[in-house]
């Protein structure tokens, strides 16, 4: 069975893969710091307040996610994964990305090349379908397709 | 967005790689969010990164590149707090080897960086940088490219500036541009409330708790509270500032809330009133019980869940002079109610260097000395962030703290009779 989904696409790329999904705001920094301060080769997220994702793997999945909440030191956390090469390789939005997310995309993509994908606006109807293990296919034109 | 002839100069690399690749990053933040133009910041800047992590190497690259280039911010900035104090924030060999060798290798090669590119002076690391003391202070309506949640949230509420939640690094290439892409918490419609927040409690609530609870609910959206100027007046008083500095930093860490208003109070709702609120509003109660609720959701992280704390840290923000003469004052009354002569925990008292050294001149604080308490300017949570000290049972009064640490938070009271011996956790 397949789900269609549009949005915008604020970095854009073509991929398939798993979902982990969020259905609270992502605390950037207390999901991704303890893994990048440990130099891992994966991030585990350590947000104890978010029990969705918490000690999921997120490196290489697809993170869907309403928005990003938390300290401002955001959008670097999010370079920094990147620069790293253990980011999500997509981070979904229900909501209109905020502005430490949509910096952390914009950074890793001008200033570390990374081919991380955003898609935003895709609605509250996504994360009520979209489930953490889901299969998804994004396309370049910010379609977002679950398959199950 | 549209461009002046200047700023499409620079874009187009008239001013150099580096700082076209700068205004691109800015142009194309603005574009997500529909901004139709640059605005020029108007007052000094605000860093949130403050810490030599070797880890964030990109931070590093980039500021050497633009170092290499010869480039500036347009005005000085001050920095959130530094992550090491070893005189006041005792560390074993082993914590010592982690955070200067490990941790924070880059500690130095960074402040020499920020040194070369604006920033203000020694002493102007702290992430309250708004207090008197240390003096960067933005006038209403002051167009700021500032990062660190806490003194956004403040900047944009109390003061009246305007400035998004801007991440890290943005807020270095605002500063250098001197000028920021024109949406949201700077535009007036941007400023409108989307909550009502009735505040309903029978007594003051903890600042700490009623700013996590708002901040859990509305996220980033823009909550005008109701009845909380029964408890703080309708005057900016050195107390209520204190107050909305800890609430708005619970509200910008628990969610993401970058501005705030309190009727009655704050700049903007005194002088708008009901005018800033949007049609159509959500609502919010929040009464004993609902701050309650929210108290006892809080996860305690300790391996040994009963374990006797080793370490206390309170002012995450940074205490106000105020509020450092206050807990002061409640150590050492404390003590002599109880009987004891020292701390029953070991507790750091933060605040900013500038604050720190007008406290020093005081017989107070001579006297808190006394008590073992240590006074200082240290991140508590950059603190935290070693593996070996995030495992220790540490007590905070700090929501921000708590969110983003293994550290136990407990209400002022609370933790003020852990201090001083009155009552065993």
């Amino acid at each position: 069975m397949e789900k269609k989904f549009v949005g915008r696409v604020v970095g854009g790329g073509n991929l398939i893969g798993e979902a982990v999904v969020s259905h609270q705001g992502v605390n950037t920094l207390a999901t991704f710091q303890k893994s990048a301060l440990k130099n891992a080769k994966q991030v585990f997220s350590s947000d104890q307040n978010n029990p969705d994702i918490y000690k999921l793997n997120l490196t290489g999945k697809i993170l869907c996610l309403p928005k990003t909440i938390g300290s401002t030191t955001g959008g670097l956390v999010i370079q920094t994964i990147c620069s790293m090469g253990i980011n999500p390789s997509a981070m979904l939005f229900s909501e209109e990305i905020d502005s430490l997310a949509c910096s952390g995309i914009i950074l890793a993509r001008n200033w570390e090349n990374s081919k991380i994908i955003a898609i935003d606006k895709l609605g509250e109807e996504f994360l009520n379908y979209v489930k953490t293990g889901d299969k998804i296919e994004i396309k370049e034109d910010g379609t977002v397709i679950v398959i199950r | 967005m549209k461009l002046t002839k200047e700023e499409q100069e620079i874009l187009n690399g008239a001013q150099g790689e580096t700082k076209a690749k700068i205004l691109k990053t800015l142009v194309e933040f603005g574009d997500v969010f529909g901004a139709e133009k640059l605005v020029p910041v108007t007052h000094d800047g605000h860093l949130v990164t403050s810490f030599g992590i070797g880890l964030i190497k990109p931070l590093f690259r980039i500021m050497d590149e633009i170092i290499d280039a010869g480039i500036k911010t347009k005005y000085p900035f001050t920095v959130d707090p530094r992550p090491i104090d070893y005189k006041n924030v005792k560390c074993g060999l082993l914590d010592k080897l982690i955070f200067s060798k490990i941790m924070y290798s880059q500690q130095k090669r960074y402040e020499e960086q920020l040194q070369k590119i604006g920033l203000k002076n020694v002493n102007g690391f702290t992430c309250t940088c708004y207090m008197d003391e240390v003096g960067n202070i933005p006038k209403y309506g002051d167009v700021l490219s500032w990062a660190e949640s806490s003194a956004v949230v403040y900047a944009n509420s109390v003061l009246g500036a305007r400035c998004n939640r801007n991440s890290g690094m943005l807020d270095i290439f605002g500063a250098i541009i001197g000028k920021v892409p024109y949406f949201g918490l700077l535009t007036d419609e941007g400023r409108k409330a989307d909550w009502i927040i009735e505040v309903k409690t029978t007594k003051k609530p903890e600042a700490q708790i009623l700013g996590s609870a708002i901040g859990l609910k509305v996220m980033e959206d823009v909550p005008y509270v109701k009845g909380l100027d029964k408890f703080l007046g309708t005057e900016l008083t050195d107390d209520a500032k204190s107050y909305l500095k800890d609430f708005g930093a619970a509200t910008a860490s628990n969610g993401a809330v970058g501005l705030y208003h309190i009727e009655n109070l704050t700049p903007e709702a005194k002088k708008l009133g009901n005018k800033l609120i949007k049609q159509n509003v959500k609502t919010y109660v929040i009464d004993d019980e609902e701050l309650e609720r929210v108290y006892k959701s809080y996860p305690v992280l300790w391996k040994n869940k009963e374990a006797k704390p080793k370490l206390c840290f309170i002012g995450c923000p940074h205490l106000s002079y105020n509020q450092l003469v206050n807990w002061a004052e409640n150590i050492i009354n404390g003590l002599n109610e109880t009987g004891n002569k020292k701390v029953k925990v070991r507790t750091i008292l933060t605040t900013s260097p500038d604050v720190r050294n007008k406290f020093e001149q005081t017989e107070l604080y001579k006297k808190l000395m006394k008590t073992g308490a240590k006074v200082s300017s240290i991140c508590p949570l950059m603190y935290t962030n070693n593996p070996l000290a995030g495992k220790k049972p540490i007590i905070t009064s700090s929501n921000k703290l708590r969110t983003y640490s293994s550290s136990k938070y407990l209400k002022d009271e609370e933790i003020l009779n852990v201090i001083i011996g009155k009552e065993a956790k």
